[in-house]
């Protein structure tokens, strides 16, 4: 039972910081038909924000208490920010010519972590993480780490102020008119760029604090984490109906908790397959996902 | 302007000397690659130096080994574009099809002590029936979808590779291949010319193979599918088939590159199946110019040499005494080839091949705008 409950509750971790990735990835694709290659980087950037701000590089922010949660706003910005530059400098010009756009996040997506390697090392570096997270705390008999229900409570937190975002606002009605038809929006007038920068800041952020977060849940920053956690991301905003928050929330718990039982009761690695195999069958049976939004 | 509107048969009249000589040349000139392709060939006999292209004579084992490097890139990238610039498909899992080849090859010669020609014979199979039945899954999805199957196949390919079951694949490390299952002529330090060649061949077969199918009946559906699916639909014909014949030809040809590839460099590693090599694959064929006969060999050759010499010169002394705000980027080639994959998307669409072109372009729309000058008062 306790195997059970920890397994449970480290998979809906790692399903909470996929949906930090694919809510991000989904918005833009919906409304952009950009896949952004790049969400990984500005992950990575995230993280390393958050480090460099939680290694006491940052005069008020540190390891732990307040100066980390400052450091995770520190880094989040800086992602924030990232996404932002990423949009206006790189997407922007490229408005009229949508395989290039993708194909310039796919350099920005190579360059990003090589960069980062080129200034702090290849190798993982520790991340610093305040003592009161790192503790773990008894369920059911279960001895569960902190970090897992920081994450869970963060994508909570983020689903909901998305939700309300795309539901109570009038920024939010742009989006959502714009990812069911962009040319219809444009029509009445109404500048859809602003919302693709809107909604690169918002992916972003989500990315970075999935990144700064991330730190926690392993413990460690390198430069390509970002990188392989695009991939299971993608996984989560096609399982899920590209274009769709819900169906991507859904979908990056159904694909956490596979992947943490398959691979805890066969071997190791093979929870990563079923996920990948999932995908197949679903989109066999479903080519449009699970919510069946428009691809 | 009045030649330009005139029938073929008319600019070969004796009337036209000068049109009658520029045929003659553009006739001569049409057989430029086989003059390449001669002067490729003879590569291995040259000790002509090509300072700051390459370190030391041409001819020398480790330049031959980096320019067949860079013909199977070339190769592999003109495979690749078969995808994406001939059907339109943007498969972000052309690594596992190189990689069946490479690793069923080395792991039938190591496991199953079969020699090397049965081998290979069983790693192009093992890339042909992969390509068959994930592009059969994947290509019932269209568009983004389809990418993204593809790329959480070739995912799948990579963990499963790394997590070396049962001790077949060598996990992280790769495994080397077993030098006594290889013919003699194609081992060793002093056969790097032979390797050389075979590599040449492969790039030569996959040039004609991939020029010989665009330009057939199939070809012709390709490119309309890649132009407008619908109206292939329209036109009574179905868009799968056509498609999956296109991703099993790459798939095969991708495997041939893995197994030409594993001779090269003597092994078997997972960098090969991730998807950093798919989208290396990427780049080049966009470096170089997608849908075009020469643009993605270009581009991968340019690439594989960039990507080796950025290299060196990042562990020169010359990067070493730079500051550091230039020396920290200039350190990591792979930071280079993405800014420099950027710069291309912005600054030359169409790829470096188109290069040229675009020049003349700009010198002819200058020269006219310099006679309206002139003609205004």
């Amino acid at each position: 039972m306790s195997t059970v409950v920890l397994l449970t509750f480290t998979g809906l971790g790692l399903g909470a910081l996929y949906f930090l990735v694919a809510s991000g990835l989904s918005l833009i694709f919906g409304l952009m038909d950009v896949l952004n290659f790049a969400h990984g980087a500005l992950l990575s950037v995230g993280a390393y924000g958050t480090w460099w701000a939680a290694s006491g590089h940052l005069p008020g922010a540190g390891p732990a208490g307040a100066g980390f949660a400052f450091a995770v706003v520190f880094g989040t910005a800086v992602g924030t920010v990232a996404a932002v530059l990423l949009e206006l400098a790189v997407i922007r010009p490229l408005y009229t010519r949508p395989r290039e756009q993708i194909l310039a996040t796919v350099g920005v997506g190579l360059a990003v972590p090589a960069l980062l390697s080129a200034i702090w090392g290849s190798d993982a570096r520790p991340f610093p993480g305040p003592k009161a997270l790192s503790g773990t705390f008894g369920l059911l008999g279960a001895e569960v780490p902190l970090n897992r229900i920081v994450l869970i409570g963060a994508a909570l937190v983020v689903l909901t102020a998305l939700k309300l975002f795309l539901g109570r606002t009038r920024h939010g009605l742009v989006v959502r008119a714009g990812v069911e038809d962009r040319a219809m929006v444009t029509a009445l007038g109404i500048d859809v760029r602003k919302a693709f920068t809107l909604v690169f800041a918002i992916g972003g952020a989500a990315a970075a604090l999935g990144g700064a977060l991330g730190g926690l849940y392993f413990g460690s920053v390198d430069p390509e984490q970002g990188t392989s956690l695009l991939i299971f991301a993608f996984v989560v905003v096609v399982t899920g109906g590209m274009g769709s928050l819900t169906g991507a929330a859904l979908a990056s718990v159904a694909v956490g908790l596979v992947q943490q039982f398959a691979n805890y009761y066969t071997t190791a690695g093979l929870g990563d397959l079923a996920v990948v195999v999932l995908l197949a069958a679903l989109l066999l049976v479903r080519p449009r996902g699970l919510t069946g939004r428009l691809a | 302007m009045t030649t330009a509107t005139q029938p073929r048969g008319g600019a070969r009249t004796a009337d036209h000397p000068a049109t009658t000589r520029s045929e003659r040349l553009r006739r001569a000139t049409r057989w430029w690659p086989a003059l390449l392709l001669v002067v490729v060939f003879t590569v291995p006999y040259s000790a002509l130096p090509l300072p700051g292209l390459l370190d030391g004579p041409i001819g020398s084992p480790g330049n031959l080994q980096l320019l067949a490097l860079c013909l199977v890139f070339g190769a592999l990238a003109t495979g690749y574009d078969l995808l994406l610039g001939r059907t339109g498909l943007l498969s972000f899992g052309h690594a596992l099809y190189f990689a069946a080849g490479t690793y069923v090859t080395n792991t039938v010669m190591l496991e199953a002590g079969l020699s090397f020609a049965v081998s290979a014979l069983l790693g192009l199979l093992a890339g042909v029936a992969l390509s068959a039945l994930l592009g059969a899954v994947s290509l019932r999805v269209s568009g983004i979808g389809f990418s993204m199957v593809t790329l959480a196949f070739a995912q799948a390919g990579s963990i499963l590779v790394q997590r070396d079951p049962g001790g077949v694949t060598g996990g992280e490390e790769g495994r080397a291949a077993p030098a006594e299952r290889l013919p003699a002529s194609l081992v060793g330090i002093e056969h790097t010319a032979n390797l050389y060649w075979i590599a040449l061949a492969y790039l030569v077969l996959v040039l004609v193979v991939v020029q010989w199918t665009v330009r057939s009946p199939i070809g012709r559906v390709w490119e309309g599918i890649k132009e407008n699916e619908r109206r292939v639909e329209v036109l009574g014909l179905r868009p799968y088939g056509f498609k999956l014949a296109a991703f099993v030809l790459a798939g095969t040809l991708a495997a041939l590159g893995g197994i030409v590839y594993l001779l090269l460099t003597g092994g078997a590693t997972p960098q090969a199946t991730t998807s950093d090599f798919t989208l290396s694959l990427l780049v080049m064929v966009v470096l170089g110019g997608t849908g075009t006969r020469w643009g993605p060999m270009v581009g991968g050759i340019l690439y594989t040499w960039a990507d080796h010499r950025l290299g060196d010169l990042a562990g020169s002394g010359a990067v070493a005494g730079l500051p550091s705000v230039l020396r920290v980027p200039l350190s990591q080639p792979l930071f280079l080839l993405g800014a420099l994959f950027v710069a291309v998307i912005y600054l030359l669409p169409g790829g470096v091949v188109r290069l040229p072109a675009r020049l003349r372009g700009a010198r002819t729309s200058r020269a006219t705008a310099d006679r309206e000058e002139v003609l205004q008062p």
